[in-house]
């Protein structure tokens, strides 16, 4: 259940991330990348945030989140490959030294906001 | 999906950064505190019921008076661990995850705030034991030295490919239970053929917490790490 506190720690990042001339503003969308080699369930995340995201900014935004594959680079060969199966032994050479490239990522990329023109009212 | 005829302007906003930057700074700031203060912090993680607990009892039995040492102890709720622990006289903090909303890891800043309970110029070693998870923990730096798995023979053999995020975060596996092998089915090559599948190189120390068998190669190999910190006993530098 840490994709609660990772859900809370979205929203503070992109609340404090919308332009100051935009406030008050609505996002309606935030755009992650979360690796497969993190330790993160996409549907408790979604699941998480639509709670915590309630009185925010950030009530009702959709959560995009690009899956990033885990890509290894090999230290002694210099292979590189996409690791599908929990296998982290380099295919080429059998080499156990291994860079990950991706795959770990927990990033916040950008958020979009709704260009309102006036404020509107009923949200919350 | 969406209507386009109701299109509203949208503007994207950059912003690029990690969604745990803030436990990763703090996790810097316990590292940078940490080494000034000459200690190293081990992070130890498992599911539950695998012997901890039990391990690191019998670890602070082995080490001790020789190096000193405390332990910061997390647990979603009571302080049956800690209790264990303390038998061994090493100071010991208990953090109950649950007084910060039921967590199932320990953050950074749940190590700072429970180091301040702790003499940080009298010990040269800092065990974390964290929340019996083998999932969230591994998301989480709290500033520690080495990571460390402890897995047992009652589990199944197959956890290390189950969880690779925590098996190739961590520095070492403790393969605990051994003296329960013979009435078991466990395998264990197969289990030691899993880990290095996920982690390749990684020590394995097969131990029985509960006999003692195996925790001197373990011991070994932790001083061995205090000791490429540079970490050497208070009493002979203060």
């Amino acid at each position: 259940m840490h994709e609660m506190g990772i859900a809370q720690q979205i929203i503070d990042i992109a609340t404090a991330s919308i332009p100051p001339d935009m406030r008050p503003a609505r996002v309606e969308r935030v755009n992650l990348k979360i690796g497969k080699l993190s330790a993160v369930v996409a549907d408790s995340l979604r699941f998480c945030f639509e709670i915590v995201s309630k009185d925010t900014p950030l009530a009702g935004a959709e959560l995009a989140i690009e899956e990033t594959p885990v890509v290894a680079r090999c230290k002694d060969c210099d292979a590189r490959w996409t690791i599908t199966e929990p296998v982290f032994t380099c295919q080429a050479c059998h080499s156990g030294s291994l860079e990950i490239l991706s795959g770990r990522e927990l990033d916040i990329v950008s958020i979009e906001i709704a260009e309102e023109g006036g404020h509107e009212t009923g949200r919350g | 999906m969406k209507p386009v005829e109701d299109k509203k302007p949208v503007r994207e906003v950059k912003v690029v950064s990690r969604v745990l930057a803030v436990n990763e700074r703090m996790a810097e700031q316990n590292r940078r505190r940490f080494a000034e203060k000459g200690i190293f912090v081990i992070n130890v993680m498992s599911s539950p019921g695998s012997g901890k607990t039990t391990t690191l009892q019998k670890t602070l039995e082995a080490i001790m008076p020789e190096v000193s040492a405390a332990v910061i102890v997390g647990d979603v709720s009571t302080t049956h661990d800690a209790d264990r622990l303390a038998v061994t006289g090493a100071p010991v903090v208990q953090v109950n995850t649950d007084a910060f909303g039921g967590d199932c890891h320990l953050a950074a800043h749940v190590i700072e705030k429970a180091a301040e309970d702790i003499d940080l110029d009298a010990i040269t070693l800092l065990i974390v034991e964290n929340v019996g998870n083998l999932v969230c923990p591994a998301e989480f730096d709290i500033g520690e030295d080495a990571r460390v798995v402890v897995l047992s023979v009652t589990e199944g053999e197959d956890k290390p490919v189950k969880y690779p995020a925590m098996f190739r975060t961590c520095d070492a596996a403790i393969l605990n239970k051994i003296d329960l092998l013979p009435y078991l089915d466990y395998d264990k090559e197969q289990a030691v053929a899993y880990i290095h599948q996920v982690n390749p190189g990684m020590p394995v120390f097969e131990i029985s917490a509960r006999t003692g068998e195996g925790m001197q190669a373990w011991v070994a190999w932790l001083k061995e790490k205090m000791k490429a910190k540079k970490v050497t006993s208070k009493s002979e530098n203060r």
